[in-house]
């Protein structure tokens, strides 16, 4: 089955019908196979996706319930520092009648919202400039140049991101951009250290931008020409043209490009928890400009930076709680993804 | 980005005709744009000048040893094995699923209803946090099933981690990208082809197995190249299913000791040994980081390089 040994057979008709060589005999399995077996297998195969999904989330509910049950609908309120209740949960009696389950994840929640929307909104309108740029605007030199910059940035791991931004940005916006008297001013709830929430959104707007770059890139040159023109012999110019016309048209790509940078956004893990300060704390936008330098700590970091955790069962079961919150919003993106496409696509251009 | 973008001919208006609003929305595309390129130069410049001071042929080539001191903590030989093997485990399932997956819908897609539905469940899991995944596996193979998998603690647990638990969760995160470029390659190749391999007599199966897979070729492999690249780059299903320490092997059959055993990947490697993991050495952390870079863009590039051929289906067109 795997197509690179494959022969290649029909691209010219053989002189003389040679009997075949054993080993592609070994491999045509799926030529000599009758139609309606091949089609059940491959149809169960298809469906195993469908189980895959299922016993996805019957597991991580299944270890996340205890979690829910004992916090009740409070777990999604605030109250208390979430970090130290997370300790009393790690820390707590180990006898399964004595276990330590209060746990209220505002904060962590929060904080990945927060991460997240700025992060697609900048990412969201920086791609979409881009792309016009690239499609429309750009003289050819430089969109010669963007279209590798715009895979690259796509293929950089997200550890690298995070590393640069623990080694070259926190040091700036500690030294530079945070001066001391804001430090002071906040210093009685959170200390701040230059990583925070704009070094979070910046890094993950340039994280998922790319991303979104190339669906939208795709869509826009998959508008057909006639109808820029037709525009054009209107009278409008052609960033009219472009804005009314080509992005109205790519509408549902632009809905899907958000909801993949979203999903990325919301599962990001690694990086975030290298730069977004690591404390489970709510900034507060009553703060001003400090509000963008106070820590955050969302979700998925959470479940990396306790990774060591999980060998105690009742945090174990907290980090599964965590888990299956993303599990169920990303779950819901593409539903919504799926159900904000469908009315636009009746004037889509593909 | 495959075609060409339109480009008029002739006489091009001048900006300065249109109204404010307009030309402040053709700066913005400007900034957005140069400010790409400005931001990935610097990445690839300051990513490049770490590297080149700090890459050291010899730490490419020795065994990591778990130490404090910087000049005795070996060099990254092993995470790099590992990124390799994690990668050849990853793509080795998720390739016949995927391409399976990817025939099944565009060439049968039968009843339409299932087919809609495994689309998108296919689209939720390429929309499943890698956490989430890694998470979810851990869950999975420490049930008493798995335990052949990676191998049993003196309590009677199971451990759950090792790089066939890893390698696993990684064909998930492969598999919705080899899906998507199947089904991209499949449906580009015209109908008459298929029905010229109908009035042959071929069956069904076999104008998949003969005809459209090999002219889907290209496109499968481009789909590859990328999950590769992202099975190289991704760090949290390493942390929670390989441990990320140093080779670690299981049992005396010589190469399923390894596979059953944890290890590390060059993304787990930069993570420990930024200021964010316990080993704080920047300078092992960028190094390390420009061999993964380096890998990526090679497989993300590489095959333009080599091929250059992409989408060329002489045959089909």
């Amino acid at each position: 089955m795997p197509p690179a040994t494959a022969p290649i057979a029909p691209r010219r008709p053989p002189a003389a019908p040679a009997p075949p060589p054993r080993r592609a005999k070994l491999l045509s399995g799926l030529g000599s196979w009758s139609d309606r077996r091949a089609e059940l297998t491959l149809g169960a195969l298809a469906c195993a996706v469908l189980v895959l999904i299922g016993l996805m989330v019957v597991f991580v509910f299944s270890k996340a319930w205890p979690s829910f049950w004992h916090n009740g609908f409070a777990w999604f309120g605030g109250g208390g520092d979430v970090d130290r209740q997370l300790d009393n949960i790690y820390n707590g009696p180990s006898r399964p009648s004595e276990y330590v389950y209060k746990l209220h994840a505002w904060p962590l929640l929060y904080g990945t919202a927060l991460t997240t929307i700025a992060g697609v909104v900048i990412g969201l309108v920086t791609a979409l400039l881009a792309a016009v740029f690239i499609v429309e605007f750009a003289p050819s030199p430089i969109r010669r140049l963007l279209e590798p910059v715009v895979r690259l940035l796509a293929a950089v791991p997200s550890v690298v991101y995070g590393l640069i931004g623990l080694l070259v940005i926190i040091p700036f916006v500690n030294n530079h951009l945070i001066g001391e008297g804001r430090k002071e001013s906040v210093a009685y709830v959170v200390q701040l250290n230059g990583s925070g929430l704009i070094v979070a959104i910046v890094i993950l707007s340039i994280m998922i931008t790319p991303i979104m770059i190339s669906i939208i890139v795709d869509a826009l040159r998959s508008v057909p020409q006639g109808w820029t023109e037709g525009a054009a012999a209107l009278g409008v110019n052609r960033w009219r043209a472009m804005w009314t016309i080509s992005v109205r048209s790519v509408r549902p790509a632009i809905v899907a490009a958000a909801v993949l940078a979203t999903a990325r956004a919301l599962g990001e893990a690694i990086m975030l928890s290298m730069v977004s300060g690591s404390r489970g704390f709510a900034p507060n936008p009553l703060d001003g400009l400090t509000f963008l330098f106070e820590p955050v700590r969302p979700l998925a970091a959470t479940i990396v930076d306790h990774s060591e955790g999980l060998s105690v069962t009742p945090f174990a079961q907290t980090l599964y709680a965590f888990a299956a919150v993303l599990l169920v919003s990303s779950i819901l993106l593409s539903l919504g993804g799926w159900a904000a496409k469908r009315p636009l696509a009746r004037w889509s251009a593909r | 980005m495959s075609a060409v973008a339109p480009r008029r001919k002739g006489a091009k208006e001048s900006a300065a005709t249109w109204s404010v609003l307009d030309r402040v929305g053709l700066a913005a595309c400007w900034v957005a744009g140069i400010g790409l390129c400005v931001v990935c130069l610097a990445i690839i410049g300051f990513m490049f000048v770490k590297g080149i001071q700090y890459v050291r042929p010899d730490l490419l080539f020795s065994r990591t040893i778990a130490s404090s001191n910087e000049a005795g903590s070996g060099g990254y030989f092993d995470p790099l094995v590992g990124t390799l093997l994690l990668i050849v485990i990853g793509i080795a399932i998720a390739l016949p699923l995927g391409i399976g997956i990817a025939v099944w819908l565009t060439e049968y897609g039968r009843p339409s209803g299932l087919a809609r539905l495994v689309e998108s469940g296919v689209e939720v899991v390429a929309g499943t946090p890698s956490i989430v995944l890694a998470i979810f596996g851990l869950a999975v193979f420490q049930g008493k099933l798995f335990a052949f998998l990676s191998f049993t603690q003196q309590g009677g647990g199971v451990w759950g981690r090792s790089f066939f638990t890893a390698g696993i969760m990684m064909s998930l995160i492969a598999l919705p990208l080899i899906v998507a470029s199947t089904r991209e390659a499949l449906r580009s190749i015209p109908n008459h082809v298929r029905e010229a391999s109908y009035a042959l007599g071929k069956t069904r199966a076999a104008t998949i197995r003969r005809v459209l897979l090999p002219g889907a070729r290209p496109g499968i492999a481009t789909g590859a190249t990328l999950a590769m690249g992202r099975i190289a780059g991704d760090t949290a299903i390493v942390i929670l299913l390989l441990g990320g320490s140093a080779l670690t092997t299981q049992g005396n059959v010589p190469v399923l000791n390894i596979l059953k055993g944890g290890g590390s990947t060059l993304t787990t490697f930069v993570y420990a040994n930024s200021p964010a993991g316990e080993g704080n050495k920047p300078d092992k952390a960028y190094a390390a980081a420009f061999v993964l870079l380096v890998i990526v863009v090679a497989l993300n590039f590489g095959l333009d390089l080599i091929g250059g051929r992409r989408g060329r289906t002489a045959w089909t067109k």
